[in-house]
């Protein structure tokens, strides 16, 4: 086992995994920008080094200032947490290189699942299913209407030069396609410079289904059942849960199935999650592989009683996974709400320093943060500032604890997105459950005095 | 002046080489001042300004992280 291990993050990811490291009886070293001096991560952790000025490329990001760090005080192995260092696969080889332990999978796994196309190619072959589409660029209309005629209407244009939701356009029919293509193309053109556009079949509101996935160097490779991630805003998620109110025994067997073949394709170590969208048909279609610790896993923790981080370390240090994928169960129902340093009409990060913090706790509730009284939110990383994780018996005890628990969350001095989860918690689709990626369409930002 | 990297500090560039100032000694903006290693790599930090070493604020050997104090300097008119 590890004796000294340096976190390469910050926040309360960083204090996660060094707290966890505590039970371990690891020693911990945090790194830290000049903006995170007085940060928690920094003030838990039993060595600390400051690598860099606030900005994150110089800082969380140079992976000189973090190898250095890791050099001077001796650590042994590197936690990336989620975001910065993470999915680089650059960062983990150089970590080999040098003798440290990169604690997620190897390289070569990291680099084959962050090629999406790649990762699409390599799960498909070992028989997951993936969204039907073009499979190239769409080069005329006879040969883009033979393409839709294969995937099946409605089919969806999007520009290869696109992402995060942009330069797409749906076709519900033959009769729209001519059109809709001569769109999407022209669009595409103007807003990013090359008209290339493919296809794809248009899953109209479909649910964002994630398995947690875990893997080790003894050969056992186990799933943690779902999280249903489907309440986003922009491709942010901002409530996540187990179990999905959309999965019942069948399907999970078949998802979690998916699940453990797109891993095992790559010989996955360490825990990881793939994602799917699930369509109102009961398909379901490999989307991406996310290979590191997710923000949402406190989820999958309260309701398998597993300790994600512990295990990460243990598989890093060459232990088999403690425990057998028939000693697990989906023991009632977690529900996570993030709660964002931003204004919650406008969705403005709001920086500044916190006067008043207070969390929630009583049965059930868990609060991950790094944040405090007099603490000062800085605006150059990202605007989460907790999680609130709620568990119970079943979904509808959890929303109530959850609701308890957003009600009795007091932060003065920031602006906070309490307001909008409790909005969502009372939503009469979410407490039935009927969630999708469009949930959050009825939530939109109410446009300012003046600016109609 | 403070280190601008991560690493450890050495006064001289060779184990049995002169260091490359004492306290008193003047410097050049652009003169190298010290070295501070990372990663087996050597890397000759300068001198920002013209100015005298007051005091040599870390012993040699030293890690040091960003922005740690390295010398107090007199600035030179």
């Amino acid at each position: 086992m590890f004796r000294k291990i340096l976190i390469a993050n910050r926040g309360e990811i960083a204090l996660r995994v060094i707290l966890a490291c505590k039970e371990l009886g690891i020693r911990t070293v945090a790194v830290h920008s000049t903006a995170d001096t007085d940060a928690l991560h920094v003030k838990f952790a039993d060595e600390d080094v400051c690598i860099g000025p606030p900005a994150s490329r110089e800082s969380y990001l140079n992976i000189s200032a973090v190898l250095s760090a890791a050099e001077i005080t001796g650590a042994e192995a590197i936690h990336p947490g989620y975001g910065f260092l993470s999915e680089n696969a650059h960062f983990a080889e150089v970590c080999r290189e040098v003798g440290l332990t990169f604690i997620g999978p190897p390289p070569e796994v990291i680099r084959r699942m962050g090629d999406k196309a790649e990762a699409i190619r390599t799960v498909r072959h070992a028989g997951v299913p993936t969204i039907p589409g073009s499979g190239g660029l769409l080069e005329d209309e006879e040969q883009s209407r033979q393409i839709a005629e294969r995937i099946g209407y409605p089919v969806l244009i999007k520009a290869a030069a696109g992402g995060g939701g942009r330069g797409m356009r749906v076709v519900e029919d033959a009769a729209d396609l001519p059109r809709q293509l001569e769109a999407a193309s022209s669009e595409a053109m103007i807003a990013f410079g090359v008209p290339d556009v493919y296809m794809e079949k248009y899953l109209g509101q479909p649910r964002h289904i994630e398995i947690q996935v875990l893997g080790d160097t003894h050969g056992n490779l186990l799933h943690l059942f779902e999280r249903e991630c489907s309440i986003q805003r922009r491709h942010q998620k901002l409530v996540e849960e187990s179990p999905s109110t959309a999965l019942d025994a069948e399907l999970r067997a078949r998802m979690t199935g998916a699940a453990l073949a797109s891993a095992a394709a790559v010989g996955y170590v360490n825990a990881g999650t793939v994602e799917f969208l699930l369509d109102v048909t009961g398909e379901f279609y490999f989307i991406e592989m996310n290979t590191r610790i997710q923000v949402e896993h406190p989820v999958t923790e309260m309701v398998t009683g597993i300790d994600l981080i512990k295990e990460q370390i243990r598989v890093a240090a060459g232990e088999p996974i403690s425990f057998g994928q028939e000693d697990l169960k989906i023991q009632g129902h977690a529900i996570e709400c993030r709660i964002n340093a931003e204004d919650p009409d406008t969705f403005v990060p709001s920086p500044g320093k916190i006067r008043t913090f207070h969390v929630p706790g009583g049965p059930g509730i868990r609060v991950d943060t790094a944040s405090y009284a007099e603490a000062v939110i800085p605006p150059y990383y990202d605007s989460m500032i907790a999680k609130v994780i709620a568990h119970g018996n079943t979904r509808g005890e959890a929303i109530l604890r959850m609701r308890r628990g957003l009600e009795s969350f007091v932060v003065e001095g920031i602006k906070t997105n309490v307001k909008l989860q409790q909005r969502i918690l009372t939503d009469e689709d979410f407490v039935r459950g009927r969630l999708s990626t469009r949930f959050m369409d009825r939530f939109p930002v109410p446009v300012r005095k003046g600016q109609e | 002046m403070t280190s601008p990297i991560v690493g450890t500090f050495y006064r001289q560039p060779s184990p049995d080489a002169a260091p490359f100032v004492e306290v008193g000694s003047r410097v050049r903006k652009g003169q190298v001042i010290c070295i501070i290693e990372a990663m087996k790599l050597m890397n000759e930090i300068e001198a920002e300004i013209d100015a005298e070493v007051v005091e040599i604020v870390v012993a040699n050997g030293q890690p040091v992280e960003f922005g740690e104090a390295l010398f107090l300097l007199r600035p030179l008119a």
